[in-house]
């Protein structure tokens, strides 16, 4: 890649945007659709708005080192103001656009935000409803002026008069912008994105123009990425994922970036722009599959028996094919015609024709899930970050995909286990520092420079990092082996008939489990079987169950022992619930995650007869239903013994 | 651009309509002015409807005449009315169920396109760029009711208050100076309605658009209507502001009955 931004002058996003308007003026830098249409901006168009707007900006005020806060939808205005700020030394400050005003609050007051950037009137609305609480907000501006027009607030500007004022202001001082963009420097803080503050406030974590640039540049180095990648940005711009894809990534090799219509158009715009290059959490590419499926149970019964033939080819040789591995003749020919017949047709009714790499991040995918692309012949990997890395850490090499590891540590990145089996790394971007939080940045980056991740994992003998579980989560048998209970039960839940599973063993002798059965799944499998039931209680009751659910585990436990430090957790003993955890009883959160103290205490008679060695043990529990009446639920629930395997030498 | 309310724009004048012995309206008269949001409310079969139908010209009154722009209409047609700026949506949703959104906006721009059939066939010359000049504007309305989303979905398919919302695309795709709309609301959950109300109003903001609606949820009504008529069994109960109408004895007991 000849061409690509390299040198050291390249060394802040401004000077890799003008780079970029130089030597590739002419190329398309940014697309979006307006009604109707998709509307380009080059590289030089985006380097005049971007300089317009970064003197329009300096003649309202702003200052180097001022906090600046973006709010909206994805919009090519808003990235250049990004790039705007950056030019005058100022800090982009990105906020999450579908948060209600009181939410926004915190983020701006503790930002000290005087200059907001923001997308349309409702943005602008949720500003006006807390600006009493918000003394040095002074600036307003907005790019879309629909319904705009009786706000005659003196500080509410929109971005077009910006960019107008920003014109004459460039015409008086041609020096200035080229003066600003040169007093930048590779660890002034380029950018600075809130946690998420599920545990406590959120905290502005200070990222520098070489963290993202290096991260920009190690990932787009390992996976041969090149300006001509097409990537359609539509994940929250306050998103670390989306920042590192769709701004940092972008400046550094010059992709082609598209912003949607709107939220609601995404899979139409998704199949118009077919991206290169594409990242998505892993309920997307679900919600993509579960409508594949759907429409499949809908076709005619030839497509049909089609696509479940060539599926079936699919998952046996797919993976094997995309990673160049040896595949039998007889397979390879079935997977060609295959292609051409549905897998083809199919990666282009997904949008992911063009799909040259495809990540996916932020929680744990299904192994299931992760095949069936894989298989089809798109390049789906996983990657490992946080906030605080630039969401850069791991990534899984080409050819090396396992499916429950996030791969080898990326170009640049030193990943090291502690003793407490804590995930702790260390490379250019690890974030500088969280805003006026001392205490904070001295808790996550210890004394010889390694930022704590608050994950526990480990590294398997290939290299490649498993992610098990959160740190605070992860503790010990009474043997002194680790446990690591989110782990277990994630690949307990992988199952599509186990719809939750509880486990115990912190300080115990061995690990038990609840279970949930999936009444969906598993009823659809009695219903096959002739099995007949009368709800929840009785079907989690019936001996056929059980013994369903008895080889579920046993797979899982036959996973556990090659797992090396998690041999020990193999469970044990189990018994299946007879009523399904429920946010509306306090047993799950909203997010419906298991709240495992409260089932701990709520179930203490069970836990004691798991571990008591008995075979059965009675239970009543008060439900609430729906509608807010009351009412019982009791039943003799079964305990069963499991078959462990190897290692400890304790099969039962 | 400040869309003050202004003059009279249409003027109904003792209008009678009776189909055979049935008197659907009796001597009716009441004005709308330019850029106001006018309400006609009665309870069913007040003959609020028929007015409508009155006012674009698909019932010819048997007596009365409207005056439009000062322009006497003693016999108004539905043609007529469109070629005047009037446009409308209809209570029974009366749209092409197996043409897709974009092609039945399309279908309001009708009375706007100027060339011939043939040269539409093979999509030539003037007529290629005539129909991308409708397209945008089309597009304009798509943008301002916010169904991007359904552009390329065959109506059909649609929930019932995204149905409401390509009728009123279709109507206000015609550029309409006055736009009537026959219970826009009608069967919608609140949330709808909420978002409707919205519409309703931008359009009356954004384009100075003169708006007659009939409605049957009085919150509404009084909510966003600058005035309001009243009728009942044909007859004109109450006209005034929605504070003069609320109250009027007749109305009351039109409404919600009175002991006697």
């Amino acid at each position: 890649m000849p061409e690509m931004a390299s040198s050291r002058a390249m060394d802040t996003f401004p000077r890799l945007l003008f780079h970029h308007a130089q030597v590739r003026g002419s190329k398309t830098a940014m697309r979006e659709k307006d009604l109707g249409i998709w509307q380009s901006w080059s590289w030089r168009d985006v380097a005049e708005q971007v300089g317009a707007l970064a003197c329009g900006l300096a003649q309202m005020g702003f200052k180097r080192g001022d906090n600046l806060a973006i709010i909206g939808d994805n919009r090519p205005r808003l990235y250049m103001t990004m790039a705007a700020v950056q030019c005058l030394g100022g800090v982009p400050v990105p906020l999450y656009q579908d948060a209600v005003a009181y939410e926004m609050l915190f983020v701006l007051q503790d930002a000290g935000i005087r200059f907001a950037l923001v997308e349309d009137q409702e943005q602008v609305d949720k500003l006006l409803e807390i600006k009493e609480q918000l003394p040095l907000l002074d600036l307003i501006a907005y790019d879309d002026p629909r319904g705009m027009r009786h706000y005659n607030q003196p500080s509410i500007h929109s971005i077009e008069e910006l960019m107008a004022m920003g014109r004459i202001h460039h015409q008086n001082h041609p020096d200035f912008l080229n003066d600003e963009v040169a007093q930048g420097d590779s660890d002034d803080i380029s950018v600075m994105l809130y946690t998420s503050g599920t545990t406590g406030k959120p905290k502005g974590v200070c990222l520098t123009h070489n963290a993202f640039i290096s991260a920009a540049r190690g990932g787009i180095g390992f996976d041969h990425l090149t300006a001509d990648e097409d990537i359609l940005s539509y994940l929250p711009m306050a998103w670390v994922g989306d920042h590192l894809f769709s701004y940092a990534q972008a400046m550094y090799a010059g992709f082609t970036i598209n912003c949607p219509e709107s939220g609601d158009t995404v899979m139409t715009d998704l199949r118009e722009i077919g991206p290169t290059y594409y990242f998505a959490p892993p309920r997307i590419f679900e919600n993509l599959l579960t409508q594949v499926m759907i429409r499949m149970e809908d076709a005619s019964i030839i497509k049909q028996k089609l696509f479940h033939f060539f599926m079936k080819v699919a998952r046996r040789c797919g993976s094997d094919v995309l990673d160049g591995k040896p595949v039998p003749a007889g397979d390879r020919l079935l997977y060609a015609l295959g292609n051409i017949l549905i897998f083809a047709p199919l990666k282009n009714v997904l949008g992911l024709s063009r799909v040259r790499v495809a990540y996916t991040a932020g929680a744990a995918i299904g192994p299931d899930l992760f095949r069936f692309y894989r298989s089809i012949g798109i390049n789906l990997k996983q990657l490992y970050g946080q906030t605080e890395t630039c969401a850069y850490v791991c990534l899984q090499p080409d050819g090396e995909i396992k499916f429950d590891s996030v791969g080898k540590p990326a170009p640049g990145v030193e990943v090291k286990i502690a003793d407490n089996s804590e995930i702790l790394v260390k490379g250019p971007m690890v974030l500088k520092e969280y805003y006026k939080r001392p205490d904070a940045t001295a808790e996550a980056i210890n004394a010889e420079g390694y930022f704590m991740t608050g994950d526990a994992g480990l590294i398997d003998d290939e290299g490649h990092l498993k992610i098990i579980d959160r740190a605070k989560d992860v503790g010990k048998l009474a043997n002194g082996a680790m446990y690591a209970p989110n782990f277990i039960e994630n690949k307990l839940k992988f199952f599509q008939h186990i719809k939750e599973a509880v486990v115990f063993g912190d300080q115990r002798e061995m690990v038990c489990a609840f279970i949930n059965i999936d009444i969906g799944a598993v009823g659809n499998w009695a219903e096959r079987r002739g099995i007949a039931y009368s709800g929840y209680t009785d079907l989690a009751a019936k001996t056929e169950v059980y013994q369903l659910i008895q080889d579920c585990i046993e797979q899982v436990n036959g996973d556990l022992m090659t797992e090396g430090a998690l041999a020990d957790s193999q469970i044990h003993r189990f018994l299946i619930l007879h009523k399904e955890l429920d946010p509306d009883d306090d047993e799950l959160t909203r997010t419906r995650k298991v709240r495992r103290d409260f089932v701990a205490e709520k179930y203490a008679v069970l836990i004691s007869a798991l571990y008591g060695g008995k075979s059965s043990q009675f239970i009543e529990t008060a439900v609430k239903f729906e509608d807010g009446r009351q009412g019982k639920v009791a039943a003799d629930l079964h305990i069963r013994d499991l078959k462990t395997f190897g290692s400890a030498g304790r099969a039962a | 651009m400040n869309h003050q309310i202004g003059d009279v724009i249409l003027d109904l004048k003792n209008v009678s309509l009776a189909f055979g012995g049935v008197k659907a309206l009796t001597d009716i008269s009441f004005d709308v002015r330019e850029h106001e949001i006018r309400a006609i409310i009665g309870p069913n079969g007040a003959g609020k409807s028929s007015m409508l139908n009155v006012i674009n010209g698909v019932y010819r009154p048997q007596q009365g005449e409207i005056i439009l722009r000062g322009e006497h209409f003693a016999r108004m047609n539905p043609y007529k009315a469109a070629k005047a700026g009037i446009s409308r949506t209809f209570q029974n949703i009366a749209l092409f169920k197996g043409m897709n959104v974009i092609d039945n906006m399309m279908t309001g721009r009708n009375l706007k396109i100027r060339s011939n059939l043939i040269q539409q066939a093979f999509w030539w010359g003037p007529a290629r760029r005539e129909e991308l000049a409708h397209r945008a504007k089309v597009e304009e309305v798509i943008d301002f009711l916010e169904i991007q989303h359904i552009r390329k979905t065959p109506v059909g398919r649609l929930p019932y208050g995204l149905q409401k919302r390509v009728d009123l695309g279709r109507a206000l795709a015609m550029e309409p100076s006055i736009l009537l709309l026959d219970e826009p609301m009608a069967g919608m959950n609140v949330e709808e309605k909420q978002d409707m109300c919205r519409f309703i109003l931008d359009i009356n903001d954004q384009f100075g658009t003169t708006i007659v609606l009939i409605e049957h949820d009085m919150a509404v009504v009084m909510d966003i209507s600058d005035r309001v008529v009243v009728l009942d069994y044909g007859k004109k109960i109450g006209d005034g502001n929605p504070d003069e109408v609320r109250a009027s004895p007749e109305v009351i007991s039109a409404y919600l009955g009175v002991s006697h």
